[in-house]
């Protein structure tokens, strides 16, 4: 098996008193997809926001292969560092709307990363392809779809070369067939070997794509286990009521 | 209108339009630029929510907004020497006014600001963007379209409150035509005279404002 790539442990967040993370533990290793399921309020946002700093978490620590850091009190220079091995996709894609697709692309490269510019275009080209989007490469996000634009956001996200990429429920706003395209482009990415953290609602991607799943609820994770077995035999009432409920909607 | 009267209007053009293209236009054209500078300033303070400037911004546009233009010249004008600063008129019209526009062009900026979706912050983020490279490149370029619309209301507003800085004797618009005035007793074709030549600066501003925003939208978005 291979190494971890990402842990969280005891991860604790509360918001205006009211903990609604109660001390999360979760381990990606490195090439595996992990699916976060679980019904609404049940606090899996959150944790991948805390996971990469969106939110500030009250206690617990996350571990970049070997890089650990306190998530209460990183130092701006360790979430800079964190952030700069990952990356997140989001479910409102959250485009830059005054730059063309290929300047959402190439931003974090030119600027964060300081690349030169004519390499970070032909690389951004290169990550526009993968997510059938090089043709759209001079339009801005508002012509475009919101599959298209949740592409985007993905070769934005792979362009960076991360470690492990965050997806934030990044098919929620789309409608089925935009869905379909989008789900597509992560599952491309999960057979190139990509690293992945999913919080999704799409079962299918769930079962088929992901390597395990991790279920929360309340704050807190109440089961993991590889897909095929969560799905094929459920490991308790909870997660078989979960499936019941998703099946019928 | 007797031929006396048109004599005036004729030879008080010039020597109106004269202190307006040296002191009024100048006057509006610097404090704007100016306030433009400080309204970005206080702006980004109050959105970033940084603890102490935060509150020194809001006390700043409380009590600028809060009292007459008007007041605020005599203060700094007729006031300050007390303490021992003594500034020439102009400077001090310049100072004032920037001060002035900025209170006002600072909360135009910040609701502008406010309105650009924040997703794009935490995007530019996640991609290692700092605050500051993400606000100068991403949010505040939206913003600043945004905002062009009402700025351009600000400057106009500008350009007629500068006849103001008579009060504190400096030579412009107004207090050339008050010259005029006392010279030949012809009030109100003079005073609608000065008020033409304002009007002419604001549609010109006016026209210009039509050929920015027309511009911002052909370009779409910026290029990047």
């Amino acid at each position: 098996m291979a190494e971890d790539m990402l842990r969280l442990e005891g991860v604790h967040k509360a918001f205006g008193g009211v903990e609604v993370l109660h001390g999360i533990d979760l381990t990606v290793r490195r090439g595996e997809v992990v699916a976060i399921l679980g019904p609404s309020g049940s606090g899996k946002t959150t944790l991948l926001r805390c996971a990469n700093f969106l939110e500030h978490a009250d206690a617990g620590t996350l571990t970049l292969g070997s890089e650990r850091i306190d998530l209460a009190h990183a130092t701006k220079r360790e979430i800079s560092e964190a952030r700069r091995r990952t990356a997140f996709v989001f479910q409102s894609y959250n485009l830059f709307r005054n730059r063309t697709v290929l300047g959402n692309v190439t931003e974090g490269l030119v600027v964060a990363r300081h690349m030169a510019r004519a390499k970070a275009e032909a690389k951004a080209r290169a990550c526009l392809e993968r997510v059938g989007m090089a043709d759209r490469a001079d339009a801005f996000p508002v012509q475009l779809s919101g599959g298209q634009q949740q592409r985007v956001a993905i070769a934005r996200a792979v362009a960076t070369d991360p470690e492990i990429i965050y997806f934030d429920e990044p098919t929620s706003a789309l409608d089925p067939e935009l869905t379909v395209e989008v789900l597509g482009v992560m599952r491309a990415l999960a057979e190139d070997g990509m690293t992945m953290l999913a919080v999704t609602h799409e079962m299918t991607f769930a079962k088929n794509v992901a390597d395990r799943v991790v279920f929360m609820e309340g704050g807190s994770v109440v089961t993991e286990a590889p897909a095929r077995e969560f799905f094929e035999h459920p490991a308790n009432d909870r997660v078989r009521a979960f499936l019941r409920t998703v099946a019928g909607a | 209108m007797s031929d006396r009267v048109a004599q005036i209007l004729l030879d008080s053009f010039s020597k109106i339009l004269i202190p307006g293209l040296a002191a009024t236009i100048p006057l509006a054209l610097i404090s704007f630029a100016i306030a433009l500078v400080i309204a970005i300033a206080v702006a980004l303070v109050q959105y970033a929510r940084v603890p102490v400037l935060t509150q020194l911004a809001r006390f700043y546009i409380w009590i600028i907004r809060g009292t007459p233009l008007l007041v605020q010249l005599y203060v700094v004008f007729y006031g300050l020497p007390d303490f021992g600063i003594v500034l020439d008129p102009f400077p001090t019209a310049i100072i004032v006014f920037s001060i002035n526009t900025g209170a006002y062009s600072a909360e135009t900026i910040r609701g502008a600001l406010e309105s650009v979706p924040a997703g794009q912050l935490e995007a530019g983020y996640c991609v290692g963007m700092s605050f500051m490279q993400v606000m100068r490149r991403i949010l505040l370029p939206q913003a600043l379209r945004a905002a062009f619309p009402p700025l351009s209301n600000e400057l106009i507003a500008l350009v007629k409150d500068t006849s103001l800085a008579a009060n504190i004797t400096v030579l412009e618009m107004l207090m050339a035509t008050q010259q005029i005035v006392s010279r030949t007793y012809e009030a109100l074709p003079l005073y609608l005279e000065v008020a033409v030549i304002y009007l002419l600066f604001s549609t010109v501003l006016t026209w210009l404002q039509g050929v920015g925003e027309r511009r911002l939208a052909s370009f779409g978005m910026e290029r990047g």
